[in-house]
């Protein structure tokens, strides 16, 4: 090996890259040649993906380095930017180019750019088995002969040449030393001429002498490729003045003659160059035979013009409930996981802040947010597979002319829906989705209005209100607000895009690959890339907000005098039940063993379950292995009532409002019971005096904890908003809950309950919470309608920030989608507050 | 030979040839990158639901653009 053929590699192992158009098979051959052995980065400043791997061969590892598809070597997409700069800076020994068989004249286009860059290229020619059921013939040697590159006949799906392929680069990497002699084709008479002119200055001159041969500079500076030009303005001011010179003669000269500028013309010379080669013979094609035959059949049927979208809805709909029904199965799973953790918590730990802090800050809050990893994980294999089967494509192409009106782009589609355009997906994975969008402008602007949809954690604020205050016509309630997501997110679109992100739409062209079957091992690597960039924030930005959150909440806490208080009316209580004959006696400190820390994340306590069914009047509640409930809530069972206290509570809520089924959901947990009713004394037997006398005491902690939070400092802070807050009919309780929200949705309804004093309310056992909204006056249909608008339009939870701005690349869009939507969800909240009285 | 239309006026099934790409920058780059350059055979295979975008077949693939798009490619129609 030589000693340049190792530049860039690190550790002294050989660098190949891999290179072709969209659909070209690319993504097959490295997952092929790579397996699991992948590593997934950035490229420096840009959200393209880098991707790099390990390959054997022979007994030594190669590492394979990924580039994007693209379909030229051009700067225009930050895909194209990326490839060009990685294959400049790393300088891989060779690049395998995986060409498309079947559609040889276009992938070639790559390749010859290539090869007109002096850099040493194996064409693999992928699905050659394809080819040749269209009845096409490829002379290989002939390629080999005419292009200068080595050619091997490749079918990446099974595996078949690649092996011969890798083996080919790495000689080819070995012999020339990661440059070849660069292919020189003719331009017509003007650029050419021009190109003569320019090359021995650029020689001279020693401009990018080691990175790229003259005659490519030269047409560069032709085609006013700004990249190059910077480049070169930077490093050789007067040459590239000079040279800028002599290209702007012969543009002139191009407009005047032909009409055309440079670069169009070297597009037409170049794909005249690869036709006349395919015409020498290299490609011999059975004209009888009509190609694509099975993808224009099936498209007949899913973009015609009526059953089209209606399959897309159909789609559509088909990912949303495989996502929530399947998902809910390994959901409670992994729910029931974490209640098993903190319950083991709970107990192994003594009281005081730092048990507080591990079981409802830590594990409740990374806990809340990892359990919605398998919906994601299914969410992205569904995805995938629409993507690899050739679908997504079909799908941006029928939906473009709406997206379009509002200044997007079709592709801008999945990523409305994995964000929750039919309820209940996350932003998360929507906006790392939107990388499947090139247009930068659609892009961000996509990326900014997708978290006005009805995701999977702003779900059961809605249901709780739909439940209390829309009885009749939940589904229709619950449609009208996925609805009013879409509608206020096009129309924030299309304020964006004619404001701050002003500028002409993005070129809509657009291949549409014929169907292929998506391979397990393709969607596999896809789902789990994807998922690990979920996980990974989870761990690392919810944590720390988790903390954060849990801290405001708690303290400073209450002072000692208002301590001793409680302590002292507790005792009392605790005495007087002490007093009473001794018999269920197992369960009465399960109050008392309450922190009195609100337990803002929890989904679902299992230990404090038993703290929970202190409050419920049900007689079998009191006997002590109900405090254990959590093996029946590892069982998903559908229709199962019971369930409802378990992990399998939230999908129970999702069926329950597309069911129509008005028992499922219900149950479980008892209605608040009138404490106060009673009075001490006659006639009252001993069970239900024991029974009055626990409920004083939970009702005594559940004061106690609402106290707490008031006086915490996001009860100080929730306290203080209430001026700002007023016209949208927003008290403290209100905005502490939203507040919370503001780190994970999910957080809104559990701090509304602790708020409500009701101890802890998990998002999903709700129906305490509702009784004493219902009771609640203060709560009026237009203070409902403006608290659930807020809560649709209102801040993307922190993961979603952070996620925008890593994938729009800066803080700025970060504070734009914070503020905006704030205001936004306000004036539309006040609106509703002032305004909708009447009305509904 | 056929005369001079646009792309985008192509009916579903029209056969053409392109006679030439009069839009520069990156549309017309995207336009060429795609291999829409003169002297090649494209047939219209449909429309999108809404007219909008057209889909093209040549070369072997089938690409679609915006009838926006297709408005700067000239094409002799056969």
């Amino acid at each position: 090996m030589t000693a340049q053929a190792e530049q860039g590699a690190p550790g002294g192992h050989m660098l190949i890259a891999i290179a072709g158009n969209p659909n070209s098979g690319k993504t097959t051959a490295f997952n092929r040649y790579t397996g699991a052995r992948q590593h997934v980065g950035n490229y420096p400043g840009v959200t393209v993906e880098k991707k790099s791997g390990t390959a054997h061969l022979d007994g030594r590892d190669i590492i394979l380095m990924d580039l994007p598809g693209m379909y030229s070597m051009s700067a225009y997409s930050p895909e194209e930017t990326a490839a060009r700069q990685a294959l400049a800076d790393e300088r891989p020994g060779a690049i395998i180019d995986v060409v498309n068989a079947g559609v040889l004249e276009r992938n070639l286009y790559l390749t010859v750019q290539f090869l007109e860059m002096g850099l040493p290229v194996v064409i693999c020619l992928n699905m050659m088995d394809e080819a040749r059921a269209q009845g096409m013939t490829v002379n290989v040697q002939l390629l080999e002969e005419l292009t200068g590159a080595k050619a091997v006949p490749a079918v990446a799906r099974s595996g078949e040449g690649l092996e011969e392929t890798l083996r080919a680069a790495v000689e080819l990497a070995e012999t020339s030393g990661g440059r070849i002699p660069p292919l020189e084709i003719s331009y017509g008479p003007d650029l050419d001429t021009a190109l003569t002119e320019m090359e021995p200055v650029i020689r001279e001159a020693g401009l990018f002498a080691d990175t790229y041969p003259p005659r490519w500079v030269a047409m560069k500076f032709l085609e006013c490729d700004q990249d190059m030009l910077h480049s070169a303005q930077a490093a050789a001011p007067e040459v590239a003045a000079r040279l800028r010179a002599m290209a702007d003669r012969t543009s002139a000269h191009l407009r005047n003659t032909v009409g055309a500028d440079a670069e169009a013309v070297a597009a037409d010379y170049r794909y005249g160059w690869i036709r006349s080669i395919l015409r020498q013979g290299v490609r011999v094609e059975d004209e009888q035979k009509n190609r694509i035959d099975l993808s224009d059949k099936i498209d007949m049927v899913l973009t015609h013009r009526i059953a089209g979208p209606l399959f897309l809805l159909a789609v559509l709909y088909g990912m949303y409930f495989l996502t929530i029904e399947v998902g809910a199965y390994p959901l409670a799973l992994v729910e029931s996981a974490f209640d098993l953790l903190q319950s083991a918590v709970d107990d192994l730990m003594p009281d005081g802040p730092l048990k507080s802090l591990v079981v409802s800050g830590i594990i409740a809050g990374v806990g809340g947010v990892l359990g919605f990893v398998p919906l994601i994980v299914i969410m992205f294999m569904l995805i995938a597979i629409l993507e690899d089967s050739g679908y997504m494509a079909r799908a941006a192409y029928m939906m473009d002319r709406i997206f379009r009106i509002f200044g997007l782009h079709g592709a801008s589609i999945m990523p409305f829906i994995i964000a929750g355009g039919i309820a209940g997906g996350c932003a998360v994975p929507g906006v790392m989705a939107t990388r499947t969008l090139r247009s930068p402008r659609e892009r961000l602007a996509t990326m900014l209005t997708l978290p006005f949809m009805t995701c999977g954690a702003k779900i059961p604020v809605f249901l709780l209100f739909i439940n209390v205050f829309y009885e009749g016509n939940k589904t229709l309630a619950m449609f009208l607000f996925t609805l009013a997501g879409w509608g206020v997110a096009m129309l924030a679109a299309l304020f964006m895009r004619s404001t701050i992100i002003r500028g002409e739409a993005s070129p809509f062209v657009m291949e549409l690959p014929p169907y292929r079957w998506p391979t397990a091992a393709g969607v596999l690597i896809h789902t789990w890339e994807r998922a690990w960039q979920y996980v990974k924030k989870a761990g690392t930005v919810i944590l720390a907000i988790s903390i954060l959150i849990w801290a405001g909440m708690t303290y400073p806490g209450l002072s000692e005098a208002e301590e001793a208080a409680y302590e002292a009316q507790k005792s009392a209580l605790e005495e007087r039940l002490d007093a009473l004959p001794p018999d269920a006696a197992a369960k009465d400190d399960a109050a008392a063993k309450d922190t009195g820390y609100p337990d803002m994340f929890s989904r679902n306590p299992g230990a404090k379950a038993a703290g929970k069914s202190d409050k419920s009047p049900v007689p079998e509640s009191t006997a002590p292995g109900d405090a254990a409930p959590s093996a029946d809530r590892a069982a998903p069972a559908k229709d199962d009532a019971a369930a409802k206290g378990g992990g399998a509570a939230k999908d129970a809520d999702y069926r329950d409002l597309f069911s129509h089924d008005p028992a499922a959901g219900k149950g479980g947990k008892g209605p608040a019971p009138e404490s106060t009713a009673p009075a001490d004394g006659s006639g009252e037997t001993e069970e239900t005096a024991r029974e009055r006398i626990q409920q004083q005491l939970a009702d005594l902690e559940n004061a106690k904890a609402a106290e707490a939070l008031r006086d915490s400092y996001a009860g100080r802070l929730g306290t203080a908003l209430e001026g700002l807050t007023a016209p949208a009919g927003f008290d403290w309780r209100v905005n502490i809950a939203l507040i919370g929200g503001i780190a994970a949705k999910e957080v809104v309804i559990s701090t509304l309950g602790t708020a409500y004093s009701l101890g802890e309310v998990d998002d999903e056992n709700t129906s305490g919470l509702a009784q004493y909204i219902r009771a609640d006056k203060s709560w009026t249909k237009s203070k409902v309608m403006a608290f659930l608008l807020f809560t649709l339009l209102y801040s993307p939870c922190f993961v979603t920030l952070t996620v925008i701005r890593q994938e729009a690349g800066g803080w700025r869009w970060f504070f734009f989608s914070l503020f905006f939507n704030l205001a936004l969800a306000y004036g539309v909240a006040v609106a509703a507050n002032q305004f909708l009285g009447g009305l509904i | 030979m056929g005369e001079i239309i646009s792309l985008r006026d192509l009916k579903k099934g029209q056969k053409a040839v392109i006679a030439g790409v009069d839009v520069g920058g990156e549309m017309g780059r995207r336009i060429r990158d795609m291999g829409l350059t003169p002297g090649v055979e494209v047939i219209c295979v449909g429309r999108a639901p809404l007219q909008d975008p057209v889909a093209l077949r040549f070369m072997g693939f089938t690409l679609t653009l915006r009838n926006h798009e297709a408005g700067f490619v000239r094409v002799r129609a056969a």
